[in-house]
């Protein structure tokens, strides 16, 4: 299943742990460590993080580390730049209502 | 990485801030106009004028009743292009009047039936000099609602990325 970016961000946890591997990969473990909560639960959390293509899993010797898709990240970025652009365009709409409104006054 | 801030003046040297906190799922708007007060206000809370601006272009906006106080609702629908329309119903919660407005907002089907969740909206006017300034608080339930908001404005358009920018820096230039 192809979960959404927006999905991943939403809980409070994913977005713990993803600050914690935008500094360096991780372990399951080392990230566990963290948190108040089971490694199951952790490990859920980074099966979802997973899916929505926000972290990578790599494997080294016998270990697994975790680390962020940086490209992943500027997607949410890209998104916030095109609601942004929306009400910029909306604004300068109303900058030109506002203005033929006053001369209509005059 | 959680917070996005950008903070800039307009060609005619207002201010515009658009901050999206998407931890606390709020979306901050704060935007200068060179118009007085009582003209910005009814900008925001006149059907006639509001429809006028409100919907970006190509996207037109076509308020059905628009009942400006306490408990009133807004029914309207941005129209696409095309002509599809995605219907959307406001209800005033609370007017002050020149001051602010809050109100929840929620995409509806043609026959008013609210999708909730919605998004709750704040709005705070001040005049200084001539200078109308308008800030916006936008809290979504969720933030997938306001992925929505923009699949509905882009993918509806049917463009790439790059060619909504070119569109809207065109419109911004008129």
């Amino acid at each position: 299943m192809r979960r959404d970016i927006f999905q991943a961000i939403a809980d409070p946890t994913r977005r713990a742990i993803i600050t914690l591997i935008a500094l360096h990969a991780m372990t399951p473990n080392a990230i566990a460590d963290n948190f108040n909560t089971t490694r199951q639960s952790v490990s859920k959390h980074l099966r979802i993080l997973t899916e929505c293509e926000l972290v990578k899993q790599e494997h080294k010797g016998r270990e697994i580390y975790y680390s962020l898709e940086i490209d992943k990240m500027k997607e949410i970025d890209k998104w916030i730049e095109q609601f942004r652009k929306i009400w910029e365009t909306r604004f300068n709409q109303l900058d030109t209502l506002l203005s033929t409104i006053k001369k209509q006054k005059k | 990485m959680i917070n996005e801030d950008k903070s800039h003046k307009t060609g005619n040297n207002l201010l515009f801030d658009f901050t999206v906190d998407k931890a606390a799922k709020t979306v901050y708007i704060t935007r200068e106009f060179g118009a007085d007060l009582s003209l910005v206000w009814d900008a925001f809370t006149k059907a006639e004028l509001l429809d006028q601006w409100v919907a970006p272009k190509p996207w037109t906006s076509k308020t059905k009743y628009m009942d400006f106080k306490v408990g009133g609702k807004r029914f309207y629908a941005m129209v696409s292009p095309e002509g599809q329309e995605r219907w959307g119903i406001q209800e005033y919660t609370s007017i002050t009047p020149k001051t602010n407005f809050k109100m929840y907002n929620a995409f509806a089907d043609k026959d008013e039936n609210p999708e909730l969740p919605g998004s709750e909206w704040d709005h705070t006017f001040s005049e200084q000099n001539g200078t109308t300034k308008v800030s916006i608080i936008i809290y979504n339930e969720s933030l997938e609602r306001l992925e929505r908001i923009l699949d509905g404005f882009t993918q509806g358009m049917k463009m790439s990325l790059v060619n909504l920018e070119n569109l809207l820096e065109a419109f911004s230039q008129k």
